[in-house]
């Protein structure tokens, strides 16, 4: 049994601190008035404009769903527009942290689920670790519910379909109402949170049950819930990836969206698993994991950014090579408004990880896991940043209070909740059939 | 270097490893074993050296990357400039996506092909050569295990049968 340390456990106590008090100065910092927003963006001018590339603010702001309601020489619906992208600031930044912790949350349970459909033999002994990664499922999913309810009140202003106004003036939007409205929007969520939270309870129940019985009827339960989960989560994970990334540009569609989502969840869930596997290690727990398992993960690492990769240009390529106006918007923000974070990303997501994760022998490194996994996740952190911030924020993007705070204190949530998840169980799955193969596994 | 090899002949891979683990022990030298698919974990029971082939097709596919980059800024952007994509930029750089593809081809083309030939090179392997399979049977159900004899001849092959060697042959080394 695992005992949660006293240091770890203080620490995400002080990351949630610290987190909340980031994250209550970004709402804090944001503008009540036109003036007051315009007097920042002008002091931003001065003082640190040069730094993130936003020296035009004012001259050059236009993100697609906005051009078509505001006639761009009107200087109030320019000012007002202005204030709403530096009111939405810390709820995107509070969104993007919350999604990214939920989705490594949701990443570890399908990877889970793929294990136990494919009946694999080598992960037996990281059952626990994944299981205690997917106890933050829960939590995040009300957290992420009541974020979406709130948005759906008008609290904020992240989805611009969800304006009634905008809508009124948009026909593009105005053909997609039957789908993209607020009662429909948030039954949907519920029908996909609902559904991924009761896989993660019955296959926890199951997989505990099984330590203790004498058959295998709890594992062949578990086989088959396992592989229902399967075909409900990539077709409800798809159309997540529309609901809550992709409608935040409600003219603009990605056929690959869902997938691309996907591969983001899966590298970095994978990249966590390893993580905790190896802090669990170095303080002497799953004595029985050795590096042939770390070696697979890394394995996996490697192969799901390369993965990643090759979804995120194919996305990019084609709209790209075709120009299409409506389309290219998309990446045009990107790379005029975000060009270190869009490029960068790709630099930590694919260089990094390609060269420094191809050698056999560095895949059994742990140092040299957990040093890849720290930029794997921070830049997974970034993609996500790309996907919701030139929707909602324009070119007024900043990693300030709000973005570090949120960061941070959803780190602490989720290390609390793992690691308390990991010492009500034991850490090693006795009862599973295959445990012996996972014991001898080579690789 | 004794001049008489023992050739024991095994029918099953698993019995062959542990085989190779037990005269590995018993501090025999083993020349070469003869099986008709890889084993997994039979270089590592021998104590191979690890191949350092990977490196040489890390290093080709650089060459093919390199190559393909040359190429391909001479054909599209220098030689016969080329509207892309309706953004006639000419510029390497600002077309590099459409080229990405070519570049990924080129450099698992270099990194595959040449690594076979490193492979084939390494091994001495060339079309018309000559068998040095001791067993024909090892290319079918067969696996061969040879042994340096050296000491007593007795106590080697009677550890042999005791491996579970289905056969045990004495035979003059040709090359020593």
């Amino acid at each position: 049994m695992y005992i949660f340390a006293q240091r770890l456990k203080i620490t995400a106590f002080v990351l949630m601190g610290l987190g909340a008090i980031g994250l209550t100065i970004g709402f804090l910092n944001a503008p009540d008035t036109v003036a007051e927003a315009q007097a920042m963006v002008a002091d931003a001018h001065g003082g640190h404009g040069a730094d993130h590339g936003d020296a035009h603010a004012l001259d050059t702001h236009a993100t697609p769903a906005h051009d078509d309601e505001h006639g761009a020489s009107q200087e109030d619906a320019h000012g007002e527009h202005l204030l709403h992208q530096l009111q939405n600031r810390p709820w995107a930044a509070l969104y993007v942290a919350v999604f990214f912790f939920f989705m490594i949350a949701l990443g570890t349970l399908a990877f889970y689920a793929i294990q136990r459909a494919a009946q694999a033999g080598w992960p037996i002994l990281l059952y626990r670790v994944m299981e205690a990664i997917t106890a933050y499922l829960f939590p995040a999913s009300v957290i992420l519910f009541v974020f979406l309810v709130l948005t759906g009140a008008h609290f904020n202003h992240l989805f611009v379909w969800m304006d009634a106004d905008t809508v009124a003036h948009d026909e593009i939007i105005q053909g997609k109402v039957g789908f993209l409205n607020v009662p429909f929007f948030l039954t949907r969520a519920a029908i996909y949170l609902i559904g991924w939270n009761a896989y993660r309870y019955f296959s926890r129940k199951f997989s505990l049950a099984q330590d203790q019985a004498k058959d295998i009827r709890n594992h062949k339960k578990n086989f088959r819930i396992s592989a229902a989960f399967l075909v409900f989560f990539f077709v409800t994970e798809s159309m997540m990836a529309w609901d809550w990334i992709m409608s935040l540009d409600p003219h603009w569609f990605s056929t690959l969206f869902g997938w691309y989502v996907l591969a983001s969840m899966l590298v970095t869930a994978v990249t966590v698993i390893a993580m905790v596997t190896i802090y669990l290690k170095s303080k002497g727990y799953l004595p029985k994991v050795n590096h042939n398992h770390i070696h697979d993960l890394a394995k996996f690492m490697f192969g799901l950014s390369v993965f990643w990769t090759y979804l995120w240009f194919s996305q990019f390529m084609l709209i790209w090579y075709s120009n299409i106006p409506e389309e290219v918007t998309y990446f045009l923000t990107r790379i005029e408004d975000y060009n270190l974070p869009f490029f960068g990303m790709v630099a930590m997501n694919f260089l990094f990880p390609l060269l420094i994760l191809m050698s056999s022998d560095y895949k059994r490194s742990t140092w040299i896991i957990v040093m890849a996994g720290i930029v794997i996740i921070l830049g997974h952190y970034i993609d996500i940043f790309n996907m919701v911030m030139p929707a909602t924020v324009g070119d007024q993007w900043f990693i300030g209070w709000a973005e570090i705070g949120g960061f941070l204190f959803f780190a602490g949530l989720f290390i609390f909740v793992v690691f308390r998840a990991l010492t009500k169980a034991p850490l090693e799955a006795d009862g599973d059939p295959f445990v012996g193969e996972s014991e001898r596994f080579v690789y | 270097m004794s001049s008489k090899l023992v050739h024991a002949v095994y029918d099953d891979d698993d019995t062959l490893l542990h085989a190779v683990k037990d005269v590995k022990k018993a501090d025999y030298h083993i020349e070469e074993v003869f099986t008709p698919f890889p084993v997994h974990g039979l270089d590592h029971a021998m104590g191979l050296a690890g191949t350092r082939l990977a490196v040489t097709a890390f290093m080709y596919g650089i060459l093919g990357f390199t190559v393909a980059v040359v190429m391909i800024n001479y054909i599209m952007i220098e030689d016969w400039p080329q509207n892309i994509g309706g953004k006639p930029s000419f510029s390497f750089l600002e077309n590099m996506p459409a080229f990405v593809p070519v570049m990924f081809e080129m450099t698992v083309f270099f990194a595959a092909h040449l690594m076979v030939i490193t492979f084939y090179l390494r091994s001495k392997l060339w079309p018309f050569k000559k068998a040095e399979n001791p067993m024909p049977e090892t290319t079918d159900d067969k696996f061969l295990m040879q042994v340096a004899l050296s000491g007593d001849e007795k106590k080697l092959t009677s550890l042999l049968k005791k491996t579970g060697a289905i056969d045990i042959s004495i035979h003059e080394n040709e090359e020593a």
